[in-house]
């Protein structure tokens, strides 16, 4: 039971950081961003390069990656996005805009690396000893799972300390709640946004990496099942919603978890659509979302 | 006579605050009914109470005998009701023209089978319906540039198609919200004629308005709102002359 | 020279049936889309009708025809549960809601053991002949350019363009909506149970969001706002690769990266630059030059 429930936690923190990567943009632009997938398979193999070929060590590589991955997402704002934002229908036209940068982005991956499954070095992730096995709620816990709880942990607190305690955090919030109002007061409205997309992106992009190097595999078609559990996750948690996020985040992992050791692997997937459907129909607001899904 | 449009005490508020607070008005059938108080007032409200954009939390409202309080705008225009908006809302890549023809929805009568198959009825019918609405445009006083896209018509043009549009429904009741707001004065003359008109032919008029002259002018009974509450109903002297409408528009031009 | 065009068509002729199965996918989403509704449920519609009509041919021994109206038929009536519910939320939540119910019914055939999980149905029996699936995109075709300009054509449109002012005109839009749900399904539904008889399997990885994803980008491509539009998306991007296929070895890149490359940008260029698609871009070509020659 507590085996299952750190399972559940150590899956459901990665489910957590990218989900906040995409309830940050639609927060702010009222956007879906597609391409969030392929900034968090890109990154992965950005991770791998840096791990393998450059020799640097996961702790210095992980923020180089996330560095790297909100730059992505930088240019993604810029290109993508930004010349919609005047359109009537710009979250429908933003999400196919999002979709082709995906799409290209994919290219990308599988011109340079291939189509296979690529694994992070032996070592990468120091294994620790066994005979002496760490413990957590009185479960035991590899290093590999600490560390991505941890590193999850981290940044959810950057996140929010960012959020609510820095100026450029309160920005974005004025901005997510009315651009027009926020531009009016001072606010540089483009640099909030940009700033909303590189946090994303780095966010994404760190959920990247840990899901690599928590199931050893990388590959140009990774992000396919994480996109859609990650688009439950934030409609659970309520869109625009951070907090909702990362609750919901870790539900979808505890269950998950829960799922496959009581009915079997291959529900797994259904737990999230499950979850998106229930929600939808009851509850369109998520559990913490304050956006209205309905019909104006 | 019994009216063709009654609120009685109808209340709506949003968050904490009271849009229209206990309000009650009546327009008999071919009446030009105004609707007039200070910004926030309540008025575009009670259109959308009326219009069915909007539920009551309280109260009814009655439209030819029947109850119509919570029914969505597409029943409530079954029933006989039509409106303009008060920031323009006509279908911006539609013609001008198309515009009026969508405004006939309701009296078109064709099955879908008639549509799928092109049937003589069904064609005929298409048919009829643009010169209607070429008809009503004229109408309104537009009759060059009806094919273009509705969004380079000029604003006043604009809200002449919009009532074009409203016409189209042949409705019992035409609800104008600020209708003449950006017109200049040929035009705002050009409206007033037009909702005489309109009354003439048998239809309720409640209009919605800043242009408290063009009230004057053209409205049988005005009922004033300040602060979601009715504060003076009756003719235009009557509403002119009362203390209560004149300390609430102080400062404000006639 | 027609002994020429005739070994062409040979070539290339299941490519084209492959366009024109395409293109009524793409219109099965072009239906919602021209009401301003992002309903992207295809793929789980045209698994549905695939598997239903491959069922009733191998284990029921259905006459052909009558299997094709049962895959047009289930996911049509399997709509009206979905769309009651779901098409009441905006933009992306619909979007999401529709992509997961797609995804439910492909885990679901994943799951289920009758119809093998994920390796599908194989030894389906070749039904289909070409001029069967070219029949049925004309019909459907004939259907959609009679809407255009009738009482229902301009009400779609209208709820496209501004939904609460369509309202306004009495257009009951809650009802359209869910008429152009069902008949997308019902076309997504024929074209699933078309293709199952022509490639003679069926398997849930035929119907991932993936697929879905490919039917918007053709309809979005070749123009949301006109029926033709998703036919000329379809053949664009069908024909495409194959070009493509051609041009790869000799640029040096790999041609699966390269088609997703070009996909990709062709995708972000007529979002941007061509929103109407590729359907509008005689229109606007038209439009630029008359602003270009003197009065």
């Amino acid at each position: 039971m507590g085996q299952q429930a750190v399972n559940g936690l150590f899956l459901g923190s990665i489910y957590a950081l990218f989900a906040l990567g995409y309830t940050l943009v639609f927060g702010v632009l009222d956007i879906l961003n597609l391409a969030h997938a392929a900034v968090f398979m890109l990154a992965s193999f950005v991770a791998l390069v840096l791990v393998s070929d450059l020799h640097l060590h996961l702790l210095l590589a992980l923020p180089c990656t996330m560095a790297l991955a909100g730059l992505l997402g930088l240019l993604l704002e810029r290109v993508a996005f930004r010349p919609l934002r005047s359109r009537a229908d710009s979250n429908v036209a933003g999400l196919i805009s999002s979709l082709a940068a995906a799409t290209v982005l994919e290219a990308v991956a599988l011109e340079v690396f291939g189509p296979n499954v690529a694994r992070f070095p032996f070592g990468t992730l120091p294994a620790g000893d066994p005979a002496h096995p760490l413990h957590l709620f009185g479960a035991v816990v590899s290093r590999l799972q600490l560390t991505i709880i941890g590193v999850a942990v981290i940044l959810f607190l950057s996140l929010t300390f960012l959020v609510k305690r820095t100026r450029l955090g309160r920005e974005v919030r004025a901005v997510a709640e009315s651009p027009r109002a926020a531009r009016v007061l001072g606010v540089n409205v483009d640099r909030a946004i940009a700033a909303s997309f590189f946090i994303s992106s780095a966010l994404g992009g760190a959920a990247g990496v840990l899901y690599g190097l928590a199931f050893n595999s990388i590959s140009p078609d990774m992000g396919r099942s994480v996109e859609l559990k990650g688009l439950s996750v934030i409609i659970v948690g309520g869109m625009g919603s951070m907090p909702g996020a990362v609750l919901a985040g870790f539900a979808l992992g505890l269950t998950e978890v829960f799922v496959v050791a009581h009915l079997g692997g291959s529900w797994r997937d259904a737990v999230s659509f499950a979850g998106l459907f229930l929600i939808l129909v009851l509850r369109p607001h998520g559990l913490l979302g304050a956006v209205s899904p309905r019909e104006a | 006579m019994t009216p063709l449009l009654s609120l009685e005490r109808v209340y709506r508020s949003f968050g904490g605050v009271r849009a229209v607070d206990g309000a009650a008005l009546t327009v008999a059938p071919a009446e030009v009914h105004g609707l007039i108080g200070p910004n926030g007032a309540g008025k575009t409200s009670v259109l959308n109470l009326v219009s069915g954009f909007l539920a009551p939390n309280a109260g009814r409202i009655v439209l030819g005998g029947r109850s119509i309080q919570g029914l969505g705008p597409d029943r409530v225009a079954a029933l006989g009701v039509a409106r303009t908006f008060q920031s323009i809302r006509l279908f911006p890549d539609l013609s001008a023209r198309d515009n009026v023809v969508v405004g006939q929805h309701l009296r078109r009568r064709a099955s879908l089978v008639a549509q799928l198959l092109a049937l003589p009825s069904a064609r005929a019918e298409g048919r009829s319906a643009r010169e209607t609405a070429a008809a009503l445009l004229e109408r309104v006083g537009l009759s060059d540039r009806i094919l273009e896209p509705a969004r380079h018509l000029s604003y006043g043009e604009q809200r002449r198609v919009e009532i074009a549009r409203a016409l189209g429904s042949a409705p019992r009741l035409l609800l104008l919200d600020e209708p003449t707001a950006g017109m200049n004065p040929p035009e705002v003359r050009a409206v007033a004629e037009l909702i005489r008109k309109v009354a003439a032919e048998g239809r309720a008029v409640l209009l919605v308005e800043h242009n408290v002259r063009l009230v004057m002018e053209v409205c049988e009974r005005i009922t004033v709102l300040d602060f979601g509450k009715v504060i003076a109903e009756g003719t235009p002297s009557e509403v002119a002359r009362d203390r209560a409408v004149i300390a609430a528009y102080l400062g404000s031009e006639p | 020279m027609g002994g020429l065009l005739s070994s062409l068509y040979e070539t290339y002729q299941s490519t084209l049936a492959y366009t024109a199965l395409n293109s009524l996918l793409a219109l099965s989403v072009y239906t919602s889309l021209s009401c301003g509704q992002l309903a992207l449920g295809s793929a789980g519609f045209a698994a549905l009708g695939a598997y239903s009509a491959a069922l009733l041919t191998l284990q029921a021994h259905w006459p052909f025809p009558l299997a094709l109206a049962a895959g047009l038929a289930v996911p049509a009536l399997l709509a009206v549960p979905l769309g009651l519910p779901v098409l009441r939320l905006r933009g992306v939540f619909l979007a999401i809601a529709t992509v997961g119910f797609g995804e439910v019914v492909r885990l679901c055939l994943v799951n289920w053991e009758y119809v093998n999980g994920a390796q599908g149905i194989v030894a389906i029996p070749q039904k289909t002949a070409v001029w069967m699936i070219y029949l049925a995109l004309g019909v459907v075709l004939f259907l959609l350019a009679r809407l255009r300009g009738s009482k229902w054509g301009f009400a779609l449109e209208a709820i496209r363009e501004d939904e609460p002012a369509a309202r306004s005109m009495g257009i009951p839009v809650a009802r359209y909506k869910l008429s152009m749900l069902v008949l997308g399904a019902a076309m997504a539904g024929l074209a699933g149970a078309l293709e199952a008889h022509f490639t003679f399997m069926v398997a849930p990885n035929g119907f991932t969001f993936g697929r879905v994803v490919d039917m918007l980008v053709f309809a979005v491509v070749g123009g949301a706002r006109l029926y033709l539009g998703p036919v000329v998306g379809a053949a664009f991007l069908t024909l495409l690769p194959e070009l493509l296929r051609e041009l790869a070895p000799r640029v040096g890149i790999e041609a699966g990266p390269l088609r997703l490359m070009v996909n990709g940008l062709i995708l972000l260029a007529v979002i941007l630059f061509l929103p109407s698609g590729l359907v509008s871009l005689p229109g606007r070509l038209r439009a630029m030059r008359a602003a270009r020659s003197p009065p």
